[in-house]
């Protein structure tokens, strides 16, 4: 039987609260969602002295669409993701990574937020954020300020908050990508509800013939998830086909640096990363002209 | 800590340390035995419990998480008419072995069914991904989608 570490609980009523207790308590852990950080304190992983209990707040939880991007409160879970159709029609990337996370008792209680500032190599919502140049919105008493997801993850587990910030919001620019075509896959040990081996999303836009832009990002592959520069640079200005593809996917070797854990071996991340980059490169052509992403 | 919440209907008080989860509250303060103690890590379902109707597994709630809202078990559905023709078409389809990952099922196919999830036997096998490690599935996912359908017999 596990048991969690002892520490001081506090339910915040609104987000001033919230930030308040952020500033003031030293060493503590913001539970959202809590699939990560409850199963992290049964390990030992994390021995906070505060828990502070954000899933209250409800001003986090929204999805709005503001014509160019959609801001997505951090609060909101996986599963309302997974049902919205605005996310399935203007962001499917995040869609489709929405779907394959985990199952459904974990999707109706894990958090994009949390998904974000836990800050899993393997975190199933960074490839198609990182694709969609999405951008965190970060808040603390003393004011907000937005971070491009990019820049976000710092290694593992560890992200670019401040200790008194959090991550409030979550903007997905797609109107900027509707013109590409783009596809979204996820290798794991089973078909479905698995820790992903190697998750890619991919995003390409092809203009009078030549790629003028594409974007590859991939998670469990390095220590965060990433994008896939080497690759994207080969591609631009190229003529779309499979031997581009092909030879644009072995450059995926030069922007990851895989381990071997209990999922696999370095290896087979490797050349399942390769496999898929190429795929997804395809797929995503395919898509652009047929009118985009499906 | 003192926390109050709905269970099954009723309002209950029970006094917890920050770090219980829901999972022992349920099973070892209220005695809620359906509710199964699995792999502790969210990964078997067998803890299943609805939180505002909604599937969660309970080993990964802190209890101090539920203040306020409403947690059903299967004892909370015993009179409830879809719950009834659910366990129906599980005798029926002979979708129960040992039995320990069933209560978390049932619930869980209950909540789908509710929601109108399962437009197809993919919908089922997408949503109810709790492990059962006697029956191979097969009988369960009948079970559910023949509920789902409404079609009775075979």
């Amino acid at each position: 039987m596990y048991r969690l570490p002892e520490y001081d609980y506090y339910k915040p009523r609104n987000l001033e609260e919230a930030l308040k207790l952020l500033d003031k308590l030293g060493d503590a852990r913001v539970l959202a969602g809590g699939t990560d950080l409850i199963l992290d304190m049964k390990t030992g992983r994390y021995k906070p002295r505060s828990v502070i209990d954000i899933g209250g707040l409800k001003e986090l939880k929204y999805i709005i669409d503001t014509g160019e991007a959609l801001r997505i409160g951090a609060l909101t879970t996986i599963q309302e993701l997974v049902d919205s159709p605005i996310v399935h029609s203007k962001t499917p990337l995040l869609w489709e990574a929405a779907i394959r996370f985990a199952y459904w008792q974990i999707r109706n209680m894990a958090t994009i937020g949390g998904n974000l500032c836990n800050a899993s190599p393997a975190a199933d919502t960074a490839p198609p954020l990182l694709v969609y140049n999405a951008v965190v919105k970060a808040a603390s008493l003393s004011g907000e300020r937005y971070i491009p997801i990019g820049d976000f993850f710092l290694g593992p587990r560890h992200v670019s908050l401040g200790r008194s910030e959090l991550l409030v919001e979550v903007i997905v620019p797609y109107k900027s990508l509707e013109k590409y075509g783009s596809a979204y896959a996820k290798i794991g040990r089973r078909r479905g509800h698995d820790i992903s081996v190697v998750a890619a999303a991919a995003a390409i836009r092809v203009e009078d013939g030549l790629i003028a832009d594409a974007r590859v990002a991939l998670n469990s592959i390095a220590p965060t998830p990433v994008r896939a520069r080497s690759v994207e640079k080969y591609l631009v200005g190229r003529r779309p086909g499979i031997e581009v593809f092909r030879e644009a996917s072995k450059l995926v070797s030069s922007d990851v640096s895989p381990i071997t854990d209990v999922r696999a071996p370095a290896e087979y991340r490797l050349h399942a990363a390769m496999v898929l980059v190429e795929d997804l490169l395809l797929e995503s052509y395919k898509r652009s002209f047929r009118g985009g992403q499906e | 800590m003192r926390v109050e919440f709905i269970l099954n209907g009723r309002r209950v008080a029970v006094d917890v340390e920050p770090s219980e989860t829901l999972l022992n509250t349920l099973r070892f303060k209220l005695r809620v035995k359906s509710v199964k103690r699995g792999c502790e890590r969210g990964e078997c379902g067998s803890c299943t419990i609805l939180l505002d109707g909604q599937p969660v597994t309970s080993c990964m709630l802190l209890t101090l998480q539920v203040e306020g809202r409403e947690v059903t078990t299967v004892e909370g559905l015993e009179k409830d008419d879809l719950f009834r023709r659910l366990v129906e078409y599980f005798i029926e389809e002979g979708a129960i072995q040992c039995g320990f990952c069933t209560p978390g099922i049932l619930l869980t196919a209950w909540a789908g069914l509710k929601q109108g999830r399962f437009k197809s036997v993919d919908d089922v096998r997408e949503y109810v991904a709790n492990l059962c490690r006697c029956t191979g599935y097969v009988k369960i996912i009948n079970a559910i989608y023949k509920a789902a359908t409404g079609v009775a017999g075979r």
